[in-house]
């Protein structure tokens, strides 16, 4: 019979679980249910014991690793809490979040445990055995796995389950002792890559792409990148989407400074950039061309605004193409959006 | 020499990204269509990994940077030509098999096994590079599992920046959630670092470290191991091609105002 472990870890605040690891709770509670399999919740946390008022109040044990040396992410520390949580449970299968806490420390878990590692998992199922689907090659080929080796740890990308909303709060917290190494990394906090405004934002319904026609010449033979930077902050701004780009674009600043100062690497969509998950996305100014479209996999509805009629974006892999000036559109867009709040 | 590094950067090849991607059932599991035959180049984030390997080396005299790369031996080669131009290393290849299908803890196993014994290697000394994931298979763990086997117990992912100090510990910018780094400083070497895009361009190709490059790079390849990967109990149920293609519309006659009206109404229906 199969046993379940999920680990989940405390978010930025310290006083909730981040939101990836209650979907991974979710996750845990619909596999164990179908497998008849025993559930066991592991919390990494400074203080575990407010976390635990986040998860389910039955049917599964719950067991963390507290202390102040688990407040920050860090590899030695969270691979110890981890293993120690696993060592407690003795699971055949774990489920964590792809958070990059996580994602910085799983597999060794899992070697240290004897067991294996998939991860990028996008869904689980399966009838008579546990299979599990992930991408390839950058999210271009598609596979269903299966393992037979045990412990058999299953990282899940963030959005594949909904967050973990049942029953809560009255369960008790069994707390597992850590034998930590000597400590040789410290965490001094975190760094915005740009000044302003956060432009990447996860939890967006929309995701918003600029490419790298925004500071090419125009057909009035000029370049505008001020006036093209002012029309997408102001879109950002309205509609609070999260902004991507295009490799292009980011690339032509070098030594990470940017034509627009907002945009860094960490926005850029794609082969060698990130594929976040939206409902909507809109590209303005991006050809549309594979290694970019690549990092669209998870984005619902998509529309894109080009001068080229026969753009990327036009072979099947935008719903709908305006064939446009997006300096035009997105003022014009930009001062509905303005109107309307008014 | 205090800040003497030994880096070690692990590289696969993958397709270049350009190319069309068609999978298939080989006698060895899944694989690409024409996969010996598909256009390589060095694993993006890894290459990454590899241009800051090099530019550490020259602010600090005495390292030394090895390209650790497993692959079938014709492949490595083709693309060795091309990395060879770019910055100094001296290769270790092992042939193996090509492509993301491949199991992750077997593939460590083997670059684990192949550090541990790479002659003149001061583990002390190590840092451990690679890209922080593969553009094949895409996981982010072969160097995590490669840096456990190890015995490294400082390990940072999705990193964007290195800064090393004179009394050998350094700063690291890691990427996280939401468009942000975490910042860590390490009390020093040996330590485990998977690169994200880093701070630096593509070198420009430079003649005389391809001629020095190539001068060992050919017999290496001569040498390389052969390794076979185990399947540790990973199966493949099935493997396929997306759902890509939509029906677009191609909207060519509407005035700007007329698109952003549409536009709006889109952005505003739930
Ligand atoms: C190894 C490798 C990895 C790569 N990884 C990535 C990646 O992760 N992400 C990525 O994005 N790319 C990646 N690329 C690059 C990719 O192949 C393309 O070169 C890139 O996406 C092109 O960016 P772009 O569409 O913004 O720019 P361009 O190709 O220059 O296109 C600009 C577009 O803007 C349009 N335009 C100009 N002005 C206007 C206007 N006023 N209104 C409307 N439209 C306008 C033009 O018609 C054109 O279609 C990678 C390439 C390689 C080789």
């Amino acid at each position: 019979m199969e046993s379940i472990l999920v680990l989940t870890h405390a978010d930025e605040t310290g006083s909730a679980l981040n939101n990836a690891s209650l979907e991974a709770v979710t996750a845990g509670l619909e596999l164990a249910s179908r497998l008849n399999a025993q559930l066991a919740i592991g919390i990494v946390a400074a203080d575990a014991t407010a976390l635990s008022k986040c998860l389910p109040s039955e049917g599964a044990r719950l067991l963390a690793v507290s202390g102040e040396a688990f407040a920050q992410a860090r590899y030695a520390t969270d691979a110890a809490a981890c293993e120690a949580l696993c060592r407690a449970v003795q699971p055949t299968i774990v489920l964590a979040p792809a958070s990059s806490r996580f994602t910085r420390v799983a597999a060794s878990v899992a070697h240290r445990l004897g067991g294996f590692i998939d991860t990028h998992i996008s869904s689980i199922g399966g009838t008579d055995r546990v299979e599990a689907t992930r991408w390839f090659y950058r999210q271009r080929v598609e596979a269903a796995i299966s393992r037979d080796a045990r412990p058999w740890f299953l990282l899940l990308d963030a959005g594949t389950y909904a967050a973990f909303a049942g029953a809560t709060g009255t369960a008790q917290v069994e707390q597992v002792p850590v034998e930590l190494p000597a400590l040789r990394t410290m965490v001094s906090g975190f760094r915005a890559p740009t000044q302003g405004a956060q432009t990447i934002r996860p939890d967006a319904k929309m995701l918003f792409v600029a490419g790298a026609g925004w500071t090419k010449k125009q057909p009035d033979g000029q370049v505008h990148a001020t006036e093209a930077g002012e029309l997408i902050v102001g879109f950002l701004a309205a509609t609070g989407a999260s902004l991507g780009s295009s490799k292009s674009l980011v690339d032509q600043g070098g030594e990470g400074n940017s034509v627009l100062p907002f945009l860094t690497h960490l926005n850029q969509i794609g082969q060698t950039g990130s594929t976040p998950r939206h409902a909507k996305g809109l590209s303005t100014c991006c050809h549309g061309e594979e290694p970019h479209v690549v990092g669209w996999r998870f984005i619902g509805d998509r529309r894109a605004i080009s001068l080229d009629p026969n753009c990327g974006w036009t072979r099947g892999k935008a719903d709908v193409v305006y064939v446009a000036d997006a300096f035009e559109v997105i003022a014009k867009v930009n001062a509905l959006l303005g109107a309307a709040k008014a | 020499m205090p800040n003497a590094l030994h880096i070690v950067v692990c590289a696969g090849i993958v397709p270049d990204p350009l190319q069309t991607l068609e999978p298939v059932t080989t006698a060895a599991g899944p694989g690409l269509k024409n996969e010996m035959v598909l256009p390589a180049v060095l694993d993006p984030w890894a290459s990454s990994a590899l241009y800051e390997a090099a530019s550490l080396t020259t602010k600090n005299p005495g390292s030394r940077v090895w390209l650790v790369s497993l692959g079938p031996k014709a492949k490595l080669q083709a693309v060795m030509m091309t990395i060879a131009q770019k910055v100094a290393f001296e290769l270790v290849p092992i042939d193996g098999p090509i492509g993301g299908f491949p199991e992750a803890h077997s593939t460590a196993a083997v670059l684990a096994e192949t550090i541990a014994a790479l002659p003149g290697l001061d583990r002390s000394h190590l840092l451990l590079f690679g890209g922080w994931e593969s553009a094949t298979r895409g996981a982010g763990v072969t160097l995590q599992l490669v840096g456990e086997i190890l015995g490294i117990a400082d390990q940072f992912q999705g990193v964007d920046q290195i800064d090393l100090r004179e009394d050998g510990s350094f700063e690291v910018l890691e990427r996280v959630e939401g468009g942000k780094h975490q910042v860590s400083v390490c009390a020093g070497t040996p330590a485990v670092l998977g690169w994200a895009t880093g701070g630096l361009a593509e070198p420009r190709n430079n003649p005389q470290i391809g001629m020095a490059n190539m001068r060992t790079i050919m017999p290496a390849l001569q040498k390389a191991k052969v390794a076979k990967l185990e399947a540790n109990g990973l199966s493949y149920v099935s493997v396929s091609l997306p759902k890509q293609q939509r029906t677009t519309r191609v909207v060519k006659d509407l005035s700007p105002d007329e698109i952003a009206r549409e536009l709006v109404e889109w952005i505003g229906a739930e």
